[in-house]
């Protein structure tokens, strides 16, 4: 697989390390009510779709940075590639 | 029908005419009392351990496609009984016990073949921890035996031991451990199961499961709605995609499992040996050809079929081990799709939903497990009572924090 790096380039799929469900970038508030729940669904329930998946992949062998990975589980065709700091700052997660 | 040396005799002499179907292909009825999603090895083992042994009637086995076309005719064909953690030993020892009695119980040559397995270790560190692990074993009733280099040597004298980095220590050897015919197995149960009366109903998809007040009523199916007191799913690899039908999210990520043949060699190893620096296994099978498998592919997939990163770090891992691999060419690769859980351990359990069962989870270690996780299904199926060597493979058990992670690897499921 070829990974279209947003800064870099298209990278060989060999140079990074996965992680899992980008979902694990909304991590849940510790404070709530349901915070033991939640951080169970979070930590430890998946989707785990059969077509597209987001997806976090970090580039070890590159510039070591986080991205986040739209991918197919069914074709292993890559849709979309961002940097996972710019997913989490849209998504007010991240400080600047 | 009944296999024996006799009937082959008798059939010998008038031309082989004599044989017929190993099961019907009935159509399904409009209701059971047991449905099992899914006929892979596990899904036709709990059907034939419900039918014989627990004396259950009216069962169908669901199956999308044709049955033994997943994961139990596409693995590396390995059983063994050699865990560390209390949740897992007792269990994969009873199924160890029931694959040794196998043959003679379902009537049907599986091949089994108690080669022995050897874990090579390669430091101190890993000597310690295979001393440890062999003495869980022997507590649970399986067996284990620690060898020195001298001890593998005389087992494996073409190993490479003396690698700079790797040299080769000794191993925990499991001599009752060993290799099946896979497509066997799952024939062996389909037609153990047939004779008991259950309908083996193949190309039926199962497309959603009608449940009402929390109750399952029955499943929807390509060929029309079957109704059910009890479902079984077991169906692993596709888990997440089957219990999604009914509103569960599960601790499962999908991923892809490759595996590896090669031309056809003279017999050199005997056993199953695995490498202790890298992530590789290697048995021959009785065609000659190597079987050995590594890592998987470390990302979600569904795709039954992996990239040439992990063919190379399989390959490598190999020549690392047995040099002698350098002259073999490869015949062919496949992958297969694996139930890959949160702490590396499988599920048996009651879902939230009255009569909805759950069997998966088995990331790549689900062949070995195919008669107990049968006869464990069944159990709970039967008596909604988990099996005793089964308590542990909960569903809520991260929840409760009741893990059964043998690595330690925590919530990661590609590194277990």
């Amino acid at each position: 697989m070829i990974i279209n790096h947003p800064l870099l380039g298209p990278r060989d799929a060999q140079e990074f390390t996965y992680l899992g469900d980008a979902s694990l970038l909304n991590r849940p508030d510790w404070q709530a009510e349901d915070a033991a729940e939640a951080f169970h669904d979070y930590l430890y329930l998946r989707d785990n779709p059969a077509g597209e998946h987001r997806e976090l992949w970090y580039h070890e062998q590159g510039d070591r940075s986080w991205l986040v990975v739209t991918r197919n589980t069914l074709t292993h065709e890559i849709l979309k590639v961002e940097l996972a700091r710019d997913v989490a700052k849209a998504a007010g997660k991240a400080a600047q | 029908m009944r296999f024996s040396a006799l009937r082959l005799f008798k059939e010998a002499l008038t031309g082989h005419k004599g044989w017929g179907p190993q099961w019907r292909d009935p159509e399904p009825a409009d209701a059971y009392d047991y449905v099992i999603v899914g006929g892979g090895g596990h899904g036709l083992a709990t059907a034939y351990y419900l039918a014989k042994e627990f004396g259950a009637a009216r069962i169908a086995v669901l199956e999308k496609g044709w049955i033994g076309g997943g994961n139990v005719g596409r693995n590396t064909t390995i059983i063994r009984s050699n865990y560390l953690l209390d949740g897992n030993e007792p269990f994969y020892e009873f199924s160890l016990k029931l694959w040794e009695n196998l043959e003679q119980d379902f009537n049907y040559n599986a091949m089994v073949s108690q080669r022995g397995i050897l874990n090579l270790v390669h430091t101190d560190a890993q000597r310690d921890a295979a001393r440890r692990r062999g003495n869980a074993m022997i507590l649970n009733g399986s067996d284990a035996e620690l060898l020195d280099t001298d001890g593998v040597r005389a087992m494996y004298p073409f190993l490479n031991f003396d690698d700079a980095r790797f040299p080769i220590k000794g191993g925990l050897l499991h001599r009752r451990g060993g290799t099946v015919r896979h497509d066997a197995v799952a024939w062996g149960y389909a037609r153990g199961a047939d004779m008991r009366g259950v309908d083996i109903i193949q190309n039926c998809e199962v497309t959603g499961f009608r449940i009402e007040n929390g109750k399952v009523l029955g499943v929807e199916t390509t060929r029309g709605f079957i109704g059910a007191k009890k479902v079984g799913v077991s169906v692993a690899g596709s888990s997440s995609r089957v219990m999604e039908k009914a509103g569960m999210r599960l601790p499962i990520e999908s991923h892809v499992l490759q595996a590896f043949v090669s031309e056809g060699l003279k017999p050199f190893i005997d056993g199953v040996i695995t490498y202790g620096a890298g992530h590789f296994y290697c048995s021959q099978s009785d065609k000659g050809g190597l079987v050995f498998g590594g890592d998987i592919d470390m990302y979600n997939t569904y795709a039954q079929r992996g990239n040439l990163p992990v063919v190379e770090d399989v390959i490598e891992s190999g020549m690392a081990l047995i040099p002698a691999l350098g002259r073999a060419r490869l015949l062919r690769s496949w992958g297969g799709i694996m139930d890959m859980s949160m702490d590396g351990s499988p599920f048996i359990d009651k879902t939230h939903i009255d009569g909805l069962y759950f069997n998966g989870g088995w990331c790549y270690g689900g062949f070995k497990a195919t008669p107990a996780s049968g006869y464990c299904f069944a159990h709970l199926l039967k008596t909604d009572r988990p099996h005793e060597t089964a308590t542990a493979y909960r569903l809520d058990r991260f929840m409760t924090g009741h893990m059964i992670d043998e690595k330690g690897q925590g919530a990661q499921p590609n590194l277990h």
